[in-house]
């Protein structure tokens, strides 16, 4: 029984590990623009808000900009 | 020192810094790791414009961290740096990085405009220290 169940327990180990590595790798990097205000404020724009669905393809560009250049 | 020798100490000291710009607010190229940096200037102009629109205020800095890379935008007066790098920088490095590169290239300018002009000495009335 018990070695029936080793390569299953490994499995979901492995898929466990996989999704943690994919999380780290992609989705624990979110796109934001973070602004920095002369009276010592920011604001934190994260992907998902309207002012950074404006801000962040022009970001983009810039650095398509600079890749090019 | 001159914005070229900023920016060649900038890429020199940050290995993080892929490409970076010195610019004016008017959009003029002072220096630049580019061969063309001027449409790169500009596509930094439209961001920090559209920024401006986003909230009221001066901005000072900007970080727009995307999955390609970064970009970061420091202003000091009229004076501007903008820098690319890879996904993930160690921002606080980076913004000190620009802001020491900026306040180099600021300060070589601003010494130009405040070095006083050779004087020419006065002539001497003809005649003067003679008369001893």
């Amino acid at each position: 029984m018990r070695r029936k169940l080793l390569p299953l327990l490994a499995l979901v180990g492995a898929w466990a590990a996989g999704i943690a590595l994919l999380r780290r790798t992609t989705g624990g990097r979110r796109e934001r623009v973070d602004l920095y205000f002369e009276d010592g404020s920011m604001q934190s724009l994260s992907n998902g808000a309207p002012e950074a669905a404006r801000l962040l393809p022009l970001a983009r560009a810039a650095l398509t900009a600079a890749r090019d250049g | 020192m001159t914005a070229e020798q900023a920016l060649a100490d900038l890429t020199e000291i940050s290995s993080q810094v892929a490409a970076a710009a010195l610019f004016d607010a008017k959009g003029k190229v002072a220096a630049s790791t580019l061969a063309d940096g001027e449409p790169f200037v500009r596509a930094v102009q439209d961001l920090l414009a559209a920024a401006a629109e986003a909230r009221q205020g001066s901005l000072n800095q900007l970080e727009a961290s995307t999955l390609a890379g970064s970009l970061f935008v420091v202003r000091d007066g009229d004076s501007y740096i903008a820098a690319t790098t890879g996904p993930e920088p160690t921002v606080a490095l980076v913004f000190y990085d620009l802001k020491t590169a900026l306040r180099a290239a600021t300060a070589e300018a601003s010494e130009k405009k405040a070095a006083p002009r050779r004087r020419t000495p006065k002539k001497k009335p003809e005649g003067d220290g003679d008369a001893a």
